[in-house]
């Protein structure tokens, strides 16, 4: 038995290219190693086009899309960089050092943040927007894991992970706006949540906000590859039923 | 021609982005054929001088003394360079901010001391409320993030200005490098 499958047709950055109807530009992008800078989207996990990195033009739309949520189209023309999407790529960036405290060199998430090492591909070089500097909590109530809220960018990896992938949804957001927060449960101590404790909040974490107790005061490197994995052993063990 | 005019300054910061620049070793024999070293805390002169070409500022904005060196060197200084993250992000030393300056004054000089406890008040520059990056001062003219930049940045960050050239900084060190 044969599916067939509706091809659709278009141009990434002057070249064309091919992709499944169900397909978003970002995923299409990738396959043809055409790089996209992003934040909040990862392999494995629901995309919610909350950090806007994946923002592209497309030709005959005035406002810039989320690559990460936008679907091919036949005949689109998608442009991935340009001085306008690098100044905007650039600001979100200032705009997210500048909300919490990211204070980089004594993070635990120093030189294996996906934050950091954006700034620096993005070529970010200093924040022109003045430091907001609020006081956060951390919560080191869990056995193993701690999360700084001085450090999270409202990314909701960890919501998604904890909810679609370890099927728990512990983690979820509270709060509106400037005054959004992680939390666990309905925003009781980490420690005493119904936290499954298997981590993948931690893994799946692009910067120093959710951690390892055991790693603290070391090289701290997350394996979020972790997930594509499982989901491929996962899909594996279903056809075998 | 006279030689290039190199000032380096030491505000709020724990000196580590001048020891990062002493570890260029004996590159900085080489380096320093090409410049003269006008003010310095590596050395003994006690004013900073009118005209300065290259000025490297290490360390963030955190009470009236730093604010006000940081006006009179930008006045007296063509180039100033924000050298590391104190100077460039305010780093360690705005991690005071969220609470303010007392609680920070309460903590180190009476809840620790157990004997004439006072806070210092002579000879002391006083605190601001919020440390501030250099820039929220004075213009400046290249950022060079990293804590500390490493010896390997400062090198080709001085060769390029020395040469009058722009380093690409962003690909050679990052905020907490």
């Amino acid at each position: 038995m044969s599916v067939a499958t509706d091809v659709k047709t278009l141009v990434i950055d002057g070249i064309n290219v091919s992709a499944r109807a169900d397909q978003t530009i970002l995923e299409v992008a990738r396959e043809n190693n055409i790089d996209i800078p992003t934040l909040c989207h990862l392999d494995g996990l629901s995309d919610v086009g909350a950090c806007r990195l994946c923002l592209v033009e497309v030709k005959g739309s005035a406002k810039l899309n989320p690559s990460c949520v936008l679907k091919v189209e036949e005949g689109m023309e998608v442009t991935t960089s340009s001085d306008r999407l690098k100044h905007y790529r650039q600001t979100i960036l200032e705009l997210l050092f500048a909300e919490r405290n990211h204070v980089c060199s004594v993070c635990v998430a120093n030189g294996h943040c996906e934050l950091q090492s954006l700034g620096q591909s993005q070529g970010l070089t200093h924040v022109r927007m003045p430091y907001r500097n609020p006081q956060l909590e951390v919560d080191a109530s869990h056995e193993r894991f701690v999360v700084d809220h001085n450090r999270c960018i409202l990314c909701t990896r960890c919501v998604r992970v904890c909810g679609e992938v370890e099927g728990a949804h512990v983690w979820d957001v509270m709060g509106r706006g400037i005054d959004s927060m992680v939390i666990t449960d309905l925003c009781d101590p980490w420690g005493e949540s119904s936290c499954t404790r298997c981590g993948k909040c931690v893994q799946v974490c692009p910067t120093g906000a959710l951690s390892d107790k055991s790693k603290v005061g070391s090289s701290h490197p997350k394996y979020p590859e972790f997930l594509t994995n499982l989901q491929v052993m996962r899909e594996a063990s279903r056809e075998g039923l | 021609m006279s030689k290039i005019k190199v000032a380096t300054v030491w505000l709020d910061g724990c000196s580590g982005c001048h020891m990062s620049f002493l570890d260029m070793d004996e590159r900085l024999i080489e380096l320093s054929s090409q410049f003269d070293l006008v003010f310095s805390p590596l050395v003994d002169f006690k004013t900073y001088p009118d005209e300065v070409d290259l000025a490297l500022v290490e360390g963030a904005i955190s009470s009236v003394e730093d604010e006000h060196k940081i006006k009179m060197i930008r006045k007296r200084t063509k180039f100033l360079v924000a050298m590391g993250d104190c100077a460039v992000t305010a780093n360690v030393p705005a991690m005071r901010n969220p609470f303010g300056p007392e609680p920070i004054l309460e903590r180190a000089y009476h809840e620790n001391v157990s004997l004439g406890a006072q806070i210092p008040c002579v000879f002391v520059p006083a605190l601001l409320e919020k440390v501030r990056p250099v820039h929220e001062f004075v213009e400046v003219d290249l950022f060079l993030p990293g804590c500390p930049p490493s010896a390997d940045t400062f090198y080709t960050v001085l060769t390029d200005l020395l040469a009058g050239r722009t380093p690409d900084v962003a690909s050679l060190t990052r905020f907490g490098a």
